[in-house]
């Protein structure tokens, strides 16, 4: 007897992946990295990303009713909580909780869901968000506790909940805030570098051990992480061989701050990066390249963020540029 | 906070400057408007608009004697077109010139046919040959479905047939969104 | 064996799971005849055949049925028996739409076999012979795409490739074919590269095909003519455009053929074809298809004699299993899924594919693209297939032409890794035709624009003819009465050019 079936577009076999697992496997390979954060500055980093995801949960699901899509596919790719852990890694670890509310509304509300939701994003939201709770609340944002020296949890309850201002006696200039501060009082980059132990290298190492796991899982590609690594260089070598006494390192500018994190969580977002792998490669370095210049002679101590949200606005355009050549056509 | 100033203004200024260039050096050449609008209308020449044919249609709306949404055998996709060049926002075929259909082809029924080449004079692209008290045929790939034959036809001997049919003419239809929003939605308290 | 072949990349690809084993354990089965073959006119790429028997009319095995029509192929009955109709019946394809069809009533007792005469001196033979006899088997390309193979042989060649490189998961006939008919597919090549005039011969097979492999040697063993290389494993490397960049570094030209380059590529079923018609005089009437697939109780690989419902072929595999949940004909990843099994095998047919739930694409909804760059990176002709889906989805052909669409060879690499599992290959499906449609759209109405422009210009012609005529004859009409005194040669030369524009316009008009 002949039998009917179903009909269904080709390819049949399986898809590969998915969304889920794809940002799954990010917030997975950010976890060596939020190990050692915790370990050196306490609960607080934790407590701070837990803020943060119960935010972006709670606006995404707000929004994604307001605007009439189905909750259950979009709440579960765990677009929002990766957002939201990006976000919270850059703030320091007792920071009031309404600056994660703030942020978030920034990232989930404006830079993701006006734009359309999830995939039309043109800017990183998580960067959105930081950048403007930076410019909107830089006090708040400046002080980082001392490494050796985590603070108690009341006083961390305390500054987060309570309102209580534990970072005016505890708080510590972080090694770029001190650089650029040394910097500004004539003295040279050795005698601002005093006081480093070189320990946050130990912090971009861990980034980078889960970069690495997550280009071998093919979830991200060499192009991001060696385009910023070729950007930072092509800035900051000349600076610093110009002058060695004003200018930082490279190395010391790709162990310090949020590069190691930008390099390989944030700028490899796809979204708003490029898509094309020549795209890619310029996306990283101009990420690279403005962070370096944003350290060196802009008005803050840290450049990823505005890096990628210039380099976001490129990425049409570098897209376009760089289209491949297709399969047979002229070279 | 100067220098952040200074760095905004300057990036503004720059990425102005790179706009401006970019729509200067991407911008259309500008043909006759009549001209381009012509190559978009689908020269049916049914005459539906209004006017004796798409030419005389195209250099109305040049003109800016008609609408945009005038020409049902354009469609949406046509008014969608006329609207992207002109510049303007699209708006739904008025009904009053009538509505979008497939496309069609004329058939004469030789056996009807009496050979009084009415429809000969009717076709506005030549697509019918006959001569005088002889049987008359439509050529197919002349033929625009424009429907202007049927109506002079004494004995009824001309019908429009879908001009794709069958396997040679299936076509796959556009992918229907998987992204099932009503279920989801509806299951909301 | 020639000096070792260099071989080269193609852009994307990806290992796939093989699932080869599943119609490679055991060696190929013929397929015994079912009561009824249905045999489509058109089962080649090009116009339908036209039938040369009639109902009632009894048929012989390798008798032709059905000849070609311009670029066509002929169509031979695989067995003897009674043509009950030819009618309109059930094919693949992925409209479900009936197609003209000649149904026989198989009774192999009806009649001795009608074969070509063999000739087996070919090497003396004329190529244009050889193509004639490969015409009139009715050879088409096996690999998939049923392009009529003498059509493929007109050009010079430098090199000939015999496509072995069977990449899609699932499929295994060409392994199987390769591993019992090595020595045919050998002769074959050998015929087609006298045809062509090509001097080096060149057969491709996957390194994982071990079987296959070692029987391509045997059958080479002391001959230097064709070349056996093992290429790597990845899909789609059996694409024939990806094939021919690996073995030559070249890439064939966007809407260009093989031959522009000197290469000239056919499956080796084809080429085993191609001796069978030469070597034997057998028409093409039976194929090497796998039957297999998690939904059929017992994969194989059989020989069957074109026409065979599917219905009958997957019997012969031991029937569905009872979570059996799409029928394709083809591979799991460029194969059309069929409504229903009551639809024949045809001559491009390689595989019956029946797949469980569990080896199918979920329902899943789709998410938007995420613009993960992951269909870039495996798309192997170097397209950005996620900026096609923006520009099919917002309907901006000419974007979506700029994207060079035309260049995606659907292997369906991208929808199968895109994380978001948008359905791309339907969508570049749909956004071909829809394009082939425009251009035919705008064909058809650039010729009305032409013709409308000239019909304008001959009514405006006549107007002024006819206002002419009358005043001329306004004019004379004096002038005759005055006394034809001025010059009456001249007027009736002027009368009778006037009446022979006359006529000539109405010629036009007639014409
Ligand atoms: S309505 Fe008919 S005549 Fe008018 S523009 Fe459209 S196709 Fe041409
Ligand atoms: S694989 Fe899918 S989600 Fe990723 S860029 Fe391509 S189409 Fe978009
Ligand atoms: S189906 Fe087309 S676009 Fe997609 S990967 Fe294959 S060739 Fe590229």
């Amino acid at each position: 007897m002949a039998r009917e079936f179903r009909l269904g577009g080709a390819p049949h076999l399986p898809a590969a992946t998915s969304v889920r697992t794809v940002m799954g496997k990010v917030l997975l390979a950010l976890l060596p990295g939020v190990a050692l954060s915790t370990a050196w500055h306490g609960p607080g980093v934790l407590l701070q990303a837990a803020l943060a995801c119960a935010f972006a949960l709670l606006l995404e699901a707000a929004m994604l009713r307001l605007r009439g899509r189905p909750l259950r596919p979009f709440l579960g790719d765990l677009s929002a909580p990766l957002t939201a852990v990006l976000f919270a890694l850059c703030l320091p670890p007792w920071a009031p909780w309404w600056i994660a509310a703030v942020g978030m509304v920034a990232a989930i509300v404006f830079a993701k869901h006006l734009y359309g939701g999830l995939g039309y994003n043109l800017f990183n939201p998580a960067m959105v968000g930081y950048a403007l709770v930076l410019v909107a609340f830089t006090r708040e944002l400046s002080g980082w506790p001392p490494l050796d020296a985590p603070i108690p949890p009341g006083a961390l309850l305390d500054g987060v909940f309570g309102g209580g201002v534990p970072w005016d006696a505890m708080a510590q200039a972080t090694p770029l805030d001190t650089l650029r501060d040394q910097l500004g009082q004539g003295r040279t980059v050795a005698e601002a570098q005093a006081g480093d132990d070189g320990r946050s290298a130990w912090l971009a190492l861990a980034w980078t051990l889960g970069g690495l796991w997550l280009l071998q899982q093919r979830v991200i590609h060499w192009h991001v992480p060696v385009g910023v690594l070729a950007g930072v260089l092509a800035v900051a070598l000349p600076l610093w061989l110009y002058d060695t006494g004003r200018h930082a390192s490279p190395w010391f500018h790709l162990t310090h701050g949020a590069l190691a994190l930008g390099a390989f969580f944030i700028a490899t977002d796809p979204v708003s990066g490029a898509a094309t792998p020549r795209g890619r490669l310029l996306f990283g370095a101009g990420v690279g390249a403005m962070t370096v210049l944003v350290r060196t002679f802009g008005a803050y101590p840290d450049g990823v963020a505005f890096g990628v949200l210039l380099m976001n606005a490129c990425a049409p355009l570098l897209d376009r540029w760089l289209k491949p050549r297709p399969f047979g056509h002229a070279r | 906070m100067a220098t952040a100033v200074w760095v905004l203004g300057l990036l503004g200024v720059a990425l102005g400057a790179l706009l401006g260039w970019v729509a200067v050096r991407f911008r259309r050449a500008g043909a006759p408007l009549a001209d381009a609008i012509d190559k978009v209308l689908p020269q049916t020449q049914c005459g539906q608009c209004g006017f004796p044919g798409c030419r005389p249609y195209a250099e109305a709306i040049a003109r800016g004697d008609a609408d945009i949404n005038q020409c049902p055998p354009g469609g949406e996709a046509g008014i969608r077109a006329l609207a992207e060049l002109l510049g303007r926002e699209p708006k739904p075929l008025s009904a009053d010139h009538g509505v979008e259909k497939p496309k069609v082809l004329a058939v004469i029924d030789e056996a009807e046919c009496i050979g009084c080449t009415k429809c000969i004079q009717a076709c506005p692209v030549d697509a019918i040959v006959g001569a005088p008290k002889r049987m008359h045929t439509v050529l197919d790939a002349e033929c625009t479905g424009c429907e202007l034959c049927i109506a002079p036809c004494p004995v009824d001997c001309i019908t429009m047939v879908p001009a794709r049919a069958g396997l040679a003419g299936w076509r796959p239809s556009r992918p229907l969104p998987r992204l099932t929003a009503l279920v989801d939605a509806a299951r909301l308290p | 064996m020639n000096a070792p072949q260099r071989l080269f990349a193609f852009p994307g690809g990806l290992r796939l799971p093989e699932h080869k084993d599943a119609a490679t354990r055991a060696p190929s089965r013929a397929c015994p005849l079912p009561p009824r073959l249905v045999l489509p006119l058109s089962q080649h790429a090009g116009q339908a055949a036209r039938p040369e028997v009639a109902p009632g009319e009894r048929v012989v095995r390798g008798q032709r049925i059905a000849r070609a029509e311009g670029l066509g192929a002929h169509l031979h009955a695989p067995a003897a028996g009674v043509v009950v109709a030819i009618e309109d019946h059930p094919v693949p394809h992925a409209s479900g739409l009936p197609a003209p069809c000649i149904v026989i009533d198989v009774d192999p007792a009806a009649g001795e076999a009608a074969l070509l005469p063999a000739l087996p001196d070919w090497p003396a033979i004329e190529p244009a012979a050889l193509r004639a006899r490969i015409e009139d088997a009715g050879i088409v390309g096996l690999g998939g795409a049923a392009f009529p193979t003498a059509g493929k042989l007109g050009r010079p060649i430098d090199l000939l490739v015999l496509n072995g490189a069977e990449c899609e998961p699932w499929i295994a006939c060409d392994e199987m074919l390769l591993r019992e008919r090595a020595p045919a597919v050998r002769d074959g090549g050998r015929i087609l590269a006298r045809i062509v005039g090509a001097s080096r011969i060149v057969l491709a097979i996957e390194d994982r095909m071990h079987g296959a492999l070692a029987a391509a040697r045997e059958a080479l063993a002391g001959a230097d003519d064709i070349a056996v290389v093992a290429v790597p494993t990845i899909y789609p490397e059996g694409g024939e455009r990806q094939l021919i960049r690996v073995l030559t570094g070249a890439e064939v030209p966007s809407g260009g053929l093989p031959a522009d380059l000197g290469v000239l590529c056919h499956n080796v079923g084809t080429a085993a074809a191609v001796a069978d018609a030469v070597l034997r005089g057998l028409p093409l009437v039976e194929r090497y298809v796998s039957v297999t697939g998690a939904g059929v109780a017992d994969p194989v690989t059989l020989r069957a004699a074109i026409g065979t419902p599917i219905e009958w072929l997957v019997a012969q595999a031991g029937g569905y299993r009872a979570d059996a949940e799409r029928l394709v004909m083809g591979g799991p990843m460029m194969g059309r899924a069929l409504p229903t099994d009551a639809v024949p095998l045809v001559k491009a047919a390689n595989c019956v594919l029946v797949l469980t739930a569990a080896e199918l694409r979920d329902d899943a909804p789709e998410l938007p693209c995420i613009r993960c760059g992951e269909c870039v990176r495996v798309c192997p002709a170097r397209l950005l297939p996620q900026q096609l889906h923006w520009h099919l989805r917002a309907g901006d052909f000419d974007e979506v032409e700029a994207h060079a669409l035309r260049d995606c060879i659907e292997c369906g690499l991208c929808a199968h890794v895109c994380p978001s599992h948008i359905p791309l290959v339907e969508w570049y499906r749909w956004g071909k035709t829809e394009l082939r449609v425009r251009a035919e759209d705008r064909r058809r109405s650039d010729l009305a624009r032409e013709r409308f422009e000239a019909r304008k210009a001959r009514l405006e012609r006549e107007d002024a003819e006819r206002a002419a005529r009358l005043a001329a004859r306004r004019a004379s009409a004096p002038a005759a009465t005055a006394g034809d005194a001025d010059d009456p040669v001249a007027a009736a030369l002027a009368r009778a050019e006037a009446k022979k524009r006359g006529a000539a316009t109405e010629d036009a008009d007639g014409a």
